[in-house]
């Protein structure tokens, strides 16, 4: 049930090994057969099997049936890339070797994490991605919205400037699934995918070419290409196999997981209840005063963040109601004017009710940027610092896995200790051995405590970053679209006064 | 609550019907008034130099049912048939704030305590603003009395201004408040038989469908240009909790958003200011005005409605006539009671005349005050906003 039983297992290369594979199409087949191969080549004991029995088989399946990989396509492709780890999509045998072989040059490790932000010096982030284009394909339910991805960069990472694909909504929870499993586990934050809506697609699926399934077309659409942007701005992620393949390959093997009533999406729902249960239980010596800090500090946060949210959404909904109200106070003064018989009042009052018919449309406007530029920036956030808070959690069970094995280690020697007494020198021996694989867990459960905790300071610090820019941004903008409103609600009453004045 | 307003405040909210009140010989105001539960007391001031007054300058006490009382009366009396009668001002409704103000209280739990205090302030303003609003209704409608040639010397208004007693005594009682309901009855038939009554004359043909037209389409508008306010002030409360909210997270940031965030939360506390106002500018301006004339449409449309049935009755009073002088019998009578209608029906015909035409300047010169301010204040406060924000995006984009 818990994906990283293997990684605290193996060791931290195999790691990135394992998780290559994940997207081999070679290995479909076999899938099981890969940790046998990569229990060879490791030093822990044959204790391992029995690790594996479950695990792989729920992860590798979710590989199976989402990738087939064009294997030429992305060899070109990554032989360019900066780091070798990722090089290894051919047959399972080949990247084993290679794999461990560059395990100092993993980008996984502590060394390479800074390499990357050198590179990243380097090469600075120059990257626009939009999604733009809806377009309906098919009929009835089984219908489905097309996106064109479009990448424009300068970035040496891409061997074009300019590229662009069609991709589907389940295209994109197939990228985040991948990313989820991969990295967050070991401490990064990788960013939510929009939320699904059955009743928003629904709609759309049944053809009703009407507001609302636009709205929400639009919607959607806006935050595909908001999701895509803060996944390529991550520095690890923009280098990540399956981030490119989904922004440059033409065909993109279906994410068929990802439906919400499909037995890889019951998995995900079961695995999250039994996470929930275990974090109540799971109470952690914080030994780092920086740890407890920040996770009080996203608490505080997410409950600040949903309750501007809330207001900012109450915010659209009124904005909208002005909208529609001023415009019913349009025609209302429209029909006044026209019963009117003195003709230059008959005159301001029709006057009046264009500048309320245009002011109905500047609220509608104004609603709109309310809408998409603070109320979905909140609503990012919001998913955001959940996955932050996810992070957290992560770490908390690292470090349980830890203190499991050590307290197992504990009992192994207390056992061989009481073996010393009795004469069986077999039994004593396999004890030995025991401890001395238990001992490795140990050293590995510290090692991976120690790689997650240090992964997340320097997330959150990004993170943190990343958070101030994207809302100073993105509020002087919602700002500016205010002013706007204004000024030209200040033209349009400039333009009636004359009018009210000329009454006599 | 009492409420002194001062001399600056009254010109601009007596704006609804101008030219009132500059005659010295009967000056009349409400400088204050008392709000009680449900019950307002005004203080009704007048200033005369009429010697049918006892005294050039006194006070008393007026509730609501009073004016409505000196306002049936005057409708009810024939001699004034062919005056528009100025509307009775509607009763005081702090339903509306009241009702805002108990959701308030049991939302306390979920508010910071200076969202509380704002979203309270909030609702104490409007409480003020309805409390001026029903003071400035009575006021008019009492200056409006005292600038008719006729109507400013009635007996019973003098009583109304003058008398220092409880006037509840003079008050309708049970019997002609259901008289009063049956006039009311009585009138909605006269709707019908109006549409059934040539009119000979065209200037009242022409009146009367344009009231009759005018009317609902008023009505309409005061209906919608209360919903455009409503919606205003729902967005200034929006903008309170946005602001307090962003108060809260600034409070627990340590990053540089801090100050951001400090400066967000105190522009959309301003922001709320002038959104208030917008929505109570709007409200005095255009929806009060509305509200104010469809009203006084209302009662030149009872003046029409007096006016037909006098018609009628003039008509009756002919047949009647030729009936006796075919029968040969009571002629004179006949005779003397069609003479009568025929003056009633003239006397109401040029009075009514000249109250219409009085009416249609006096509101074209509202309208246009009215309407020349509101979009002097729009442009006030959105440049008022324009500053605000470009204020802080500057200071957000300096750091």
């Amino acid at each position: 049930m818990f994906p990283q039983h293997r990684n605290v297992v193996v060791a931290q290369t195999q790691t990135f090994c394992v998780i290559s594979l994940e997207s081999n199409p070679q290995t479909s087949s076999e899938p099981a057969s890969l940790p046998a191969e990569d229990i060879s080549t490791n030093s822990n004991g044959p204790k391992q099997d029995s690790l594996f029995d479950d695990d792989p088989e729920d992860l590798f399946a979710e590989a199976t049936e989402e990738v087939s990989l064009d294997s030429p396509e992305r060899d070109v492709l990554l032989s360019d890339g900066p780091s070798p780890a990722i090089t290894p999509i051919t047959p399972p045998t080949s990247v084993i070797t290679p794999c461990i072989g560059h395990a100092h040059d993993d980008m996984f490790t502590h060394s390479s994490f800074d390499e990357i932000e050198e590179e990243e010096g380097g090469d600075s982030f120059d990257m626009h991605i939009s999604v733009s284009d809806p377009e309906k394909v098919g009929d009835g339910m089984n219908a489905y919205m097309a996106y064109k991805v479009t990448t424009k960069t300068s970035m040496s990472l891409f061997k074009r400037n300019e590229f662009s694909v069609k991709r589907r909504f389940s295209d994109f929870l197939g990228l985040h699934s991948k990313l989820a499993s991969k990295y967050l586990h070991i401490g990064y934050i990788v960013p939510p995918a929009p939320e699904k809506s059955i009743v928003g697609m629904t709609k759309v699926k049944v053809g009703k070419e009407d507001q609302s399934s636009n709205e929400f077309v639009e919607k959607r659409r806006s935050a595909l290409e908001r999701y895509l942007m803060r996944t390529v701005k991550h520095p690890v992620l923009l280098k990540d196999p399956d981030v490119l393949q989904f922004l440059e390959s033409s065909d993109l093997p279906r994410a068929v997981s990802t439906q919400a009533l499909s037995s890889a999406g019951l998995l995900r729902m079961v695995n999250k209840a039994a996470d929930a249960v275990n974090k109540m239980t799971i109470k952690m010596n914080e030994s780092d005063a920086w740890f407890e800090e920040k996770q009080q500090h996203f608490e505080n946060l997410d409950v600040q963040l949903r309750k501007l949210h809330a207001s900012v959404e109450s915010l659209v909904c009124h904005r909208k109601e002005l909208s529609v109200n001023t415009a019913q106070f349009a025609k209302s003064a429209a029909m006044l004017g026209n019963s009117e018989d003195h003709t230059a009042l008959s005159r301001a009052l029709s006057q009046l009710a264009e500048v309320e018919e245009k002011i109905d449309q500047l609220h509608q406007d104004q609603a709109n940027a309310d809408f998409y530029l603070f109320s979905e920036l909140l609503g990012d956030y919001v998913r955001l610092i959940t996955a932050v808070k996810g992070v957290f959690d992560h770490r908390m069970k690292t470090w349980q896995k830890w203190q499991d094995s050590q307290m197992l280690l504990q009992k192994k020697r207390e056992a061989e200790a009481k073996l010393q007494f009795t004469n069986k020198p077999d039994k004593l021996q396999q004890a030995k051995d025991e401890i001395k694989e238990l001992e490795g867990k140990v050293q590995q459960g510290e090692r991976d405590f120690e790689q997650i905790s240090k992964t997340i300071r320097k997330e959150v610090s990004r993170f943190e970053k990343e958070r101030v820019k994207d809302f100073k941004t993105i509020i002087i903008k919602y700002l500016e679209s205010l002013v706007q409103t204004q000024q030209q609600l200040i033209k349009y009453w400039e333009a009636f006064l004359p009018e009210a004045k000329a009454i006599s | 609550m009492t409420s002194t307003l001062d001399e600056n405040n009254k010109e601009k909210m007596r704006s609804v019907s101008v030219d009132l009140n500059n005659d010295a010989s009967l000056l009349i105001d409400i400088p204050d008034a008392l709000c009680e539960r449900d019950k307002v007391k005004f203080t009704v001031h007048t200033k005369t130099t009429l010697s049918s007054f006892q005294k050039p300058e006194f006070s008393v006490p007026r509730q609501h049912e009073d004016f409505i009382w000196l306002h049936d009366t005057l409708v009810e009396t024939e001699d004034y048939a062919g005056l528009i009668i100025p509307p009775a001002p509607p009763k005081p409704d702090f339903e509306s704030p009241r009702e805002k103000m108990h959701k308030l209280g049991e939302g306390e739990a979920t508010m910071t305590k200076e969202e509380y205090t704002k979203m309270k302030q909030e609702l104490e303003a409007e409480y003020l603003a309805v409390f001026k609003k029903t003071v400035q209704v009575h006021e008019i409608f009492l200056q409006r009395l005292s600038s008719h040639p006729i109507l400013s010397k009635d007996r019973n208004f003098q009583i109304f201004l003058e008398y220092d007693q409880d006037l509840s005594v003079r008050r309708k009682n049970a019997k002609e408040m259901f008289g009063g309901f049956f006039k009311n009855m009585v009138k909605s038939a006269d709707e019908v038989l109006i549409s059934g009554v040539k009119e000979v004359d065209d200037f009242f043909e022409q009146e009367k469908t344009f009231l009759l037209d005018y009317y609902s389409k008023i009505k309409d508008s005061t209906a919608k240009a209360e919903k455009m306010t409503r919606s205003h002030k729902n967005i200034a409360d929006d903008y309170i909790h946005i602001s307090a909210t962003l108060n809260s997270i600034s409070a627990d940031d340590s990053t540089a958003n801090k100050k951001h965030l400090e400066k967000l939360s105190d522009l959309f506390e301003k922001l709320r200011k002038v959104e208030g106002r917008v929505a109570s500018d709007q409200e005095l301006k255009l929806t009060e005005l509305l509200r104010y004339y469809m009203r006084d449409i209302q009662a030149a449309k009872d003046l029409l409605y007096r006016r037909a049935r006098a018609l009628a009755d003039y008509e009756n009073s002919n047949k009647a006539l030729d009936k006796a002088r075919l029968k040969s019998k009571d002629i004179p009578q006949a005779e003397e009671h069609q003479q009568q209608c025929l003056q009633k029906f003239d006397k109401l015909s040029e009075s009514g005349k000249k109250e219409l035409t009085g009416f249609k300047g006096r509101r074209v010169v509202a309208f246009r005050k009215n309407l020349i301010e509101m979009a002097e204040l729009e442009i006030k406060h959105a440049k008022n906003n324009v500053t605000l924000l470009q204020g802080c995006i500057d200071l957000l984009k300096s750091n």
